[in-house]
């Protein structure tokens, strides 16, 4: 294999405007919109969820909701993602006569997909949260919701925050099967490259390099967040 | 004020109350006093339902707390609680501590942006007042990991305070303090006191209970086994139990 002449042959192609339009402006952007608008719909699925799980049960409903939540849970752990996504583009949206594009069905699940995950991560923030927190809010008359929204979550997401930017990182690079319901990607984008030049080895490698040097600027993101977040703990 | 009939509570195969009958009246404070494991504070944290009773009934204000039909959100907001540990609230500053809950249970009632902003305002000037009482003002907008023991209780104690409330509960506020700060702390319950406040303390300082306390309940097992004027159980315990107690630490 000849790596300069494999170098020329994709720095032609993917140098062209309309490939770099279609690289950055639709593969790039649909991979950070699916993995962000994903996160943010599974963070408010997963704080209802991590709520419900840790309700005190006395009456029947939080009993009812906790049921429901665990078998939701339980089926998106317990399958792919291109499985719920095949069944979500293939299955369930024909039978139901709604189609909302490719794109939107994978924002969609992948919300779905993450809220089970950010479920589990946000329940253990809430643990982590010392349990005077939430009996000093009942004390002064505020109701479970509005303790749990305003005093114990902020909390926990602090705690959790770097493990949030773990499931981030996790989607970001989960979102490149979206082909699979014909979605275009950052994968995708780079596949055509391929595609079109018979010549592989860089459009590959160069699509690594990009998701790489994206999970670093999550990652940096991430840190500079945690550290805004610790203002309540300095002593000043 | 306070009515209890037949309180227990049970942990599993435990009880831990065993039946308790009793009174608090308005202008009252009541002083418990006990060995660990007496169930002396499981029974004030009974008095606001933090612990749901197994069985029997809590009456405050014309309500039993511990029908859950009633709202107990509301009735809490009559009765104060300060706790051991003091649980501020580690996200808010010590400001916000005293003014989320009044401005939240104020809010709700409260249409038009003028009419909320003022009603923000007073909130905000009354927390400022009862900062000021304590000395503590100038660290309003700061957070409470950066206050002492003793400076957070007493943010405590006026978080309290800032609902207005009929009775305030104290469960041991002095235990998690260092010994150089229990006297700030104390100098400002006496204060309440003085003012009238009804209270029920559970605490270890008996020098305490003897100078804030009208009444002062001796817990064991369950039961409170002796009960009268500090003169009455400290000067002249009757039950064993209490003498042996007493003997101990004093």
């Amino acid at each position: 294999m000849n790596i300069a002449k494999s170098w020329s042959v994709f720095w032609e192609k993917f140098s062209n405007p309309d490939t770099l339009q279609r690289v950055l402006g639709e593969g790039l952007v649909n991979t950070l919109i699916i993995a962000f608008a994903g996160l943010l719909i599974g963070i408010v699925i997963g704080t209802l969820i991590a709520a419900v799980k840790v309700m005190p049960k006395y009456k029947a409903l939080p009993r009812i909701l906790d049921k429901i939540c665990s078998v939701y849970v339980g089926f998106f752990r317990g399958t792919p993602i291109v499985v719920q996504l095949l069944l979500a583009y293939y299955v369930l949206f024909p039978i139901l006569g709604v189609n909302i594009g490719s794109l939107n069905t994978c924002i969609l699940v992948f919300g779905l997909n993450s809220g089970a995950y950010v479920s589990e991560i946000m329940r253990g923030g809430i643990l982590s949260v010392d349990g005077g927190q939430m009996e000093a809010g009942r004390a002064v008359g505020l109701s479970y919701a509005t303790t749990m929204m305003k005093i114990v979550v902020p909390q926990a997401v602090k705690n959790i925050l770097p493990t949030l930017g773990n499931e981030l990182i996790a989607l970001v690079k989960d979102t490149s099967v979206v082909s699979f319901v014909a979605a275009v990607d950052l994968y995708k984008t780079f596949n055509e490259i391929g595609n079109r030049t018979y010549e592989y080895l860089m459009p590959y490698l160069a699509m690594a390099l990009i998701y790489i040097v994206l999970v670093a600027l999550i990652s940096l993101g991430i840190r500079i967040m945690e550290r805004s977040l610790r203002k309540s703990d300095r002593r000043n | 004020m306070i009515d209890v009939i037949d309180l227990t509570k049970k942990y599993g195969d435990l009880t831990v109350l065993d039946g308790i009958t009793e009174t608090i009246r308005e202008g009252e404070r009541v002083v418990i006093i006990g060995p660990s494991g007496s169930g002396k504070s499981t029974f004030l944290r009974c008095l606001n339902c933090m612990e749901d009773p197994t069985s029997g009934s809590i009456i405050f204000e014309n309500a039993d707390l511990t029908d859950l039909k009633v709202d107990i959100n509301f009735h809490r907001q009559r009765m104060g609680m300060v706790f051991q540990q003091f649980n501020l609230f580690n996200n808010k500053t010590v400001l916000q501590n005293i003014t989320l809950a009044p401005l939240h249970v104020g809010l709700k009632k409260i249409k038009g942006k003028e009419a909320r902003a003022k009603f923000r305002a007073e909130v905000e000037a009354n927390a400022h007042r009862l900062l000021q009482r304590i000395g503590l003002d100038d660290w309003a907008d700061k957070y409470p990991s950066t206050l002492s023991g003793g400076q957070k209780q007493r943010v405590a104690i006026i978080r309290a305070l800032a609902m207005n409330p009929k009775v305030i509960l104290f469960d041991e506020p002095t235990s998690a303090l260092d010994p150089e700060m229990v006297g700030e702390v104390l100098d400002l319950i006496k204060q309440l006191a003085d003012e009238g406040m009804t209270m029920v303390i559970v605490t270890h300082e008996m020098g305490f209970a003897r100078e804030v306390g009208t009444r002062v309940f001796f817990m064991d097992g369950g039961h409170i086994m002796e009960q009268g004027t500090p003169e009455e159980v400290f000067d002249h315990p009757k039950a064993p139990r209490l003498k042996e107690f007493l003997s101990k630490v004093i």
